[in-house]
C-alpha cells in the first residue's frame, strides 16, 4: 500500500490525455479538418489518442455486408427492356424465412386466368418489427431483396410511417451495385449475367439481340410444342363435350388407349425421343425410390 | 476430498457416464429406467425417488455440478403419445466429461415434483423458473414464487396450450403473410389490453397496491423499530432497502431487496423479470433457423458465442438425419476466431463496468471500448452487424472473411475505411489487443484502491460455487478449474493450446484476475488461429449450410459452450412430426447470467451496501440473458 500502483495507473491516464495533443501536433492540427482527407489516418491502425467520429458532422460509410432494413431491387428506370420492373417474383421465401414475420406480400394474379403472375401486387415491411437479420436477402433466389445501408430512419410518428410499402421499398438495381460492388459482382456471376434470372431466360428465348442459333432452335421447338398442347386441349374439350352429349360409354372411353393421331399425342415427337423421355423418367423414379430407402434406414 | 479408505466409491466416481448409468440402474432397479425414446439419452427416474437418486448421483457418482434444470410439456406432440410434464436435469462432474441426463415425469394436471434444492442449491432459481413458466409445483422448495412474471399473471406461458395475447398461429411461418399478405399491426386488432386475462383468485385492486406484501413477508416492512441490534452498545435499526430496478449500477433493470443492519447487508434477494419477453416461447413458435438471430439478443455483448451454442445444439440433432454433412474445418476455425474475439470483447466490457461500479467512472471503460470498437468493426464487415451478428448457420457460417474490410461511400455517409482483412486481423491479434490488455494490467492490477475494495470481498468458496451451479469466471475465481472448452471439448478446442484461467481466492479480485488471464489465453488461441486461417483459405464455409426450410430430426440435444459470462447451454427438443420437424418443440436457454445470480445473496451477506454493487458487477450479468 505505498501508492506505486496508483501512480502507475495515473501515468496511463496522463499518457492517454497527452496522446491526443501529440497526435494533433503530428498531423499539424489538421486532424479534424474538413478540407483534408485524413480520416483514414485518424482511424488507422497507427493512430493514437482520441479516435472518435464526430457524428453527425461526419458519418461513417458502411461496410458492404452491413445490413439494415431491407429494400426491393427493381430494374434501373432507364433500362432498355423493362424499366422499373420488380425483381421480386413474389415466391414468398423471404416472408417464410423472416424470423419476426415482418414481411407481407400480396401475390398478383392474372386478371383473366386467375393464375399467379411472378410479381408482387403489394409488398410491405413493418420496419418496427424488422430485426435486421438479413435472412430475406440471404435466402432470396432472385437477388430481389437486399439489406440497405441507410440507417437513419427515425420519424415522429410510428403509426403511419413505419410500414414501408412497395413504392417506399423499391430501389434501382444500380443502387445495390453502388453500395455493395463486390457482392453485386459475385451475385451476377452466380446468376450468369448482370440481368435478372427471368430476363436472362427471356433473352435466351429470343427476345433480345444476344439470341444464339441454339436458342432460336429451342424456341421453334417450344413453339411447336405449344401448338401441340393447344391442339390437344382443343381435342380434349371436344371429346369432353362429346362424352357429355353421350354420357353412357365413359368407362370404355377411359379404358381405351388414346389414339396416336396429332391431336391426342402429348408431344409431336418421334418414337425415339418418346422412348428416351420415358427411360429418363423411370431412372429418376428409381433414384427417388433408392434415396427414400436410404433415408428410411 | 476422495476417501481413500473406500475404493469402491472411487471407481463409482471415476468411470464413464455409461458406467455411472449402469451403477445407477443397479442401485435403483425399480425407480430408474433407460430413456428409450428415439433420439433421447439418459434415464427416467420416478418422481417419488427423485431426491434419493439425485443424492446418489451427486455424492456417490460424483456428478457434483448441476448445470441445467428445465421442464418440457409433452402435450399432443405426436411421437410420445401420453401427455405429461417432464423435468430434465443435466449434471456434470467438475473433473470433466459429458453429462449425466436424468428426467422425471409428472401428470400435467397434478404437476408436482420434489424439489432438488436440498441436494443442489443451484436448482433454486431454475426450479422457480420452471414453476413460473411451466407450472411445476416443487415440494420442499424454500421460496416457490414466480420469478420472471408477476403474481397476477394468468397461467404458465410455456405450457403448450397457453396462447399469448397476440397469438396468431402455433408456428411460423404464419399463413397470413403470403400470398395474401394484407398488412396490419397486431395492436390494431387487440386494442389497449382487452385481450389480457387475470387468474380467478387475483384481486385486481392489487394493481394499485405497491406494497408487495408477499415479497416483504420474509423481510419485515421498512424500518423495524422494535428490532434493535446491539453492536458494542450501539443501537441500530433494521432497514429494508430496495435497489433497482431503475438503478444505474444494476446494469439494466435488475432489482435487489436488501435487509440492512446499519451499513451491513444481512439478507439479499434478487428480483428480476423486468426485461422478460419469454424468449423460449418465441423460440418454440419460430422455426429452428429463425432462432439464430434471436439468440443474438440474449447476451447482446457476446452474440457470436450465443450463435455458437445454439447451432451446436441443433447440429447434434441434424447429425442424426440422412442429409447432413458436418461443418468444414475452416468453418470451425472461423467460429473459434469469432468466439474468442467475442470473449475478449465481453471481458473488456465486464471489467470496465465493474470498475464503474467501484467508482472509476468511465475512464478505464473508454480505453477498453476503443479496442472493442475495432473488433466490432471487424464483425460488422464480416457478419454485417456490430452486435447482432447472426453469423453462424447450421453446418456453416454466413460467409467467409471478405478480402478487404472496406466501406463504401454514399451520399450521406462518406467516411471510408479500407483495410486488408488478414493484415487487419494480424495486427489486431499480435499488436493491438495484447497492448490493450497489458495496459489494462499496468493501469489497474496493482492499483491500491482496487485491491482494497476487491480483495476479500464477495467471497464464494469452491464448494459453494459448485453447489450453486455458478459457472464461468465466478466458478474459476473460486478455484475450480472448470472450463467447458477443456472439460467437455467442442469444435477445434482439443487441438488448441491454452490453459484454463483459475484463481483461488474466491473474491472479486480473483474474478477480475480470471478475466484478465482469460483474455491472455484468448490471444494465445487467436495466434494459433491465424495460421489456420491462412492454410484453409479457399475452403468453403457455406456449402453445408442447411436450407431455409430444412427439417430437424426428432430427438433432444443439449449444446453448451463456454461463453464469456459462463456456461451457456441450449436444450432443444425436436418433436411433433414422425420423423422431423421444422419448429423446435422445446427451446430452453441455460443462461449463465441468470444462474450465476443464485449465489448473489450468499456473496453479499455480511458485506457493505457499496460492495453489493461491485459484487453484482463482478458476476457480470446482462439482463437480456437474465430475464430472457
Amino acid at each position: 500500500m505505498n501508492g506505486v500502483g496508483f501512480a502507475k495507473g495515473m501515468w496511463v491516464t496522463l499518457r492517454h490525455f497527452m496522446q491526443t495533443y501529440v497526435d494533433d501536433l503530428r498531423y499539424g492540427f489538421r486532424k479534424y479538418s474538413h478540407q483534408v482527407d485524413n480520416f483514414e489516418t485518424r482511424q488507422g491502425v497507427e493512430a493514437d489518442g482520441a479516435f472518435t467520429v464526430q457524428y453527425p458532422d461526419e458519418k461513417l460509410a458502411m461496410p458492404e455486408r452491413f445490413r439494415f432494413v431491407p429494400f426491393l431491387v427493381v430494374e434501373d428506370y432507364d433500362h432498355e427492356d423493362r424499366p422499373g420492373k420488380d425483381w421480386c417474383t413474389s415466391c414468398g421465401i423471404c416472408a417464410k424465412v423472416c424470423p419476426p414475420q415482418c414481411i407481407w406480400i400480396v401475390r398478383s394474379n392474372d386478371p383473366e386466368t386467375g393464375r399467379p403472375v411472378p410479381e408482387p401486387e403489394a409488398f410491405f415491411i413493418d420496419i418496427d418489427i424488422c430485426m435486421n437479420c438479413g435472412f430475406c436477402a440471404e435466402f432470396c433466389p432472385f437477388d430481389a431483396i437486399k439489406m440497405d445501408h441507410d440507417y437513419e430512419l427515425a420519424s415522429y410518428d410510428r403509426t403511419t410511417n413505419h410500414i414501408f410499402d412497395k413504392e417506399k421499398l423499391s430501389k434501382e438495381f444500380r443502387y445495390w451495385k453502388t453500395i455493395a460492388p463486390t457482392r453485386a459482382v459475385e451475385e451476377a456471376e452466380a446468376r450468369g449475367g448482370w440481368e435478372h434470372k427471368d430476363a436472362q431466360k427471356e433473352a435466351r428465348r429470343g427476345g433480345s439481340s444476344r439470341t444464339t442459333e441454339r436458342d432460336k432452335k429451342a424456341e421453334t421447338d417450344r413453339d411447336a410444342k405449344r401448338e401441340a398442347v393447344r391442339a390437344r386441349r382443343e381435342a380434349a374439350a371436344a371429346a369432353k363435350a362429346a362424352s357429355e352429349a353421350a354420357p353412357a360409354p365413359v368407362a370404355e372411353a377411359v379404358a381405351e388407349p388414346p389414339k396416336s393421331d396429332e391431336g391426342v399425342k402429348p408431344w409431336n415427337e418421334d418414337e425415339e425421343k418418346q422412348r428416351q423421355r420415358r427411360e429418363a423418367a423411370l431412372r429418376r423414379k428409381a433414384a427417388r425410390a433408392a434415396k427414400r430407402e436410404q433415408s428410411d434406414e | 476430498m476422495v476417501d481413500m479408505t473406500a475404493p469402491q466409491i472411487n471407481t463409482l466416481k471415476g468411470g464413464t457416464v455409461e458406467d455411472a448409468l449402469e451403477n445407477l440402474k443397479k442401485r435403483f432397479p425399480s425407480a430408474v429406467s433407460t430413456d428409450a425414446r428415439d433420439g433421447y439419452e439418459g434415464v427416467v427416474v420416478s418422481a417419488e425417488n427423485l431426491t434419493e437418486v439425485a443424492r446418489y448421483i451427486k455424492y456417490d457418482l460424483g456428478f457434483d455440478f448441476l448445470s441445467s434444470v428445465t421442464a418440457v410439456d409433452y402435450l399432443n406432440e405426436g411421437v410420445h403419445s401420453n401427455d405429461h410434464l417432464e423435468m430434465v436435469y443435466h449434471a456434470y462432474r467438475t473433473s470433466g466429461g459429458p453429462a449425466l441426463v436424468f428426467k422425471s415425469q409428472t401428470d400435467r394436471e397434478e404437476a408436482r415434483m420434489p424439489s432438488l434444492t436440498s441436494v443442489w442449491r443451484g436448482a433454486d432459481l431454475q426450479e422457480r423458473e420452471a414453476w413460473d413458466l411451466m407450472g411445476v409445483r416443487f415440494e420442499g422448495h424454500p421460496n416457490l414464487q414466480r420469478i420472471l412474471l408477476w403474481e397476477g399473471f394468468h397461467g404458465h406461458p410455456l405450457r403448450k396450450d397457453w396462447h399469448e395475447a397476440y397469438y396468431e398461429e402455433d408456428s411460423k411461418p404464419f399463413g397470413s403473410r403470403w400470398p395474401g399478405g394484407h398488412v396490419h399491426r397486431a395492436e390494431e386488432k387487440n386494442i389497449f389490453g382487452k385481450n389480457v386475462t387475470y387468474p380467478a383468485d387475483i384481486d385486481l385492486s392489487r394493481l394499485n397496491d405497491v406494497s408487495e406484501a408477499r415479497m416483504y413477508d420474509s423481510f419485515g416492512l421498512g424500518v423495524d423499530v422494535s428490532h434493535v441490534s446491539d453492536h458494542d452498545g450501539i443501537q441500530t435499526d433494521r432497514l429494508v432497502v430496495n435497489m433497482g430496478p431503475h438503478h444505474p449500477s444494476t446494469h439494466g433493470v435488475f432489482r435487489m431487496v436488501m435487509e440492512l443492519d446499519g451499513e451491513t447487508v444481512t439478507k439479499l434477494e434478487p428480483v428480476m423479470g423486468y426485461l422478460h419477453r419469454n424468449h423460449e416461447k418465441i423460440g418454440e413458435r419460430n422455426t429452428f433457423l429463425h432462432n439464430i438471430p434471436f439468440t443474438d439478443r440474449l447476451d447482446y455483448i457476446s452474440s457470436m458465442g450465443n450463435n455458437h451454442g445454439y447451432v451446436m445444439a441443433v447440429e447434434q440433432l441434424l447429425a442424426r438425419g440422412a442429409k447432413w454433412s458436418p461443418p468444414t474445418y475452416r468453418t470451425e476455425v472461423l467460429r473459434v476466431l469469432m468466439v474468442e474475439l467475442t470473449r475478449i470483447v465481453n471481458h473488456l466490457w465486464a471489467i470496465g463496468f465493474w470498475l464503474n461500479d467501484l467508482g472509476a467512472f468511465f475512464t478505464p471503460v473508454l480505453y477498453f471500448i476503443q479496442e472493442r470498437e475495432r473488433i466490432l468493426d471487424f464483425f460488422e464487415a464480416v457478419a454485417g452487424s456490430r452486435m447482432m451478428c447472426n453469423y453462424m448457420r447450421f453446418g456453416g457460417v454466413f460467409g467467409d472473411l471478405p478480402e478487404r474490410l472496406r466501406s463504401v461511400a454514399n451520399l450521406i455517409n462518406d467516411r471510408v475505411r479500407d483495410y486488408d482483412t488478414m493484415a487487419f486481423l494480424t495486427e489486431m491479434i499480435n499488436e493491438r489487443i495484447p497492448r490493450t490488455i497489458d495496459e489494462l494490467e499496468e493501469y489497474l492490477s496493482a492499483n491500491e484502491i482496487i485491491q482494497a475494495r476487491a480483495k476479500g470481498v464477495g467471497y464464494l468458496s469452491a464448494e459453494d460455487a459448485i453447489d450453486y451451479s455458478a459457472s464461468g469466471p465466478v466458478l474459476r475465481g473460486s478455484g475450480v478449474a472448470y472450463d467447458v472448452r477443456r472439460a467437455d471439448p467442442y469444435s477445434i478446442y482439443p487441438e488448441l493450446d491454452f490453459d484454463v484461467a483459475v484463481q483461488y481466492e474466491g473474491d472479486m479480485y480473483a474474478r477480475y484476475m480470471v478475466r484478465v488471464l482469460e483474455m491472455h489465453e484468448s490471444v494465445r488461441i487467436l495466434k494459433q488461429i491465424l495460421p489456420r486461417l491462412e492454410y484453409t483459405k479457399g475452403e468453403s464455409v457455406t456449402e453445408n449450410n442447411a436450407q431455409y426450410s430444412s427439417k430437424v430430426p426428432i430427438g433432444e440435444a443439449y449444446g453448451r459452450v463456454e461463453n464469456g459470462k459462463g456456461e451457456l447451454g441450449f436444450y432443444v427438443v425436436s418433436a411433433g412430426d414422425k420423423r422431423a420437424s421444422a419448429n423446435p418443440w422445446r427451446y430452453h436457454v441455460r443462461a449463465p447470467s441468470f444462474i450465476n445470480l443464485t449465489p448473489l445473496g450468499k456473496m453479499s451477506e455480511g458485506g457493505k451496501v457499496a460492495d453489493v454493487v461491485a459484487i453484482l458487477g463482478s458476476i457480470d450479468i446482462v439482463l437480456g440473458e437474465t430475464d430472457r
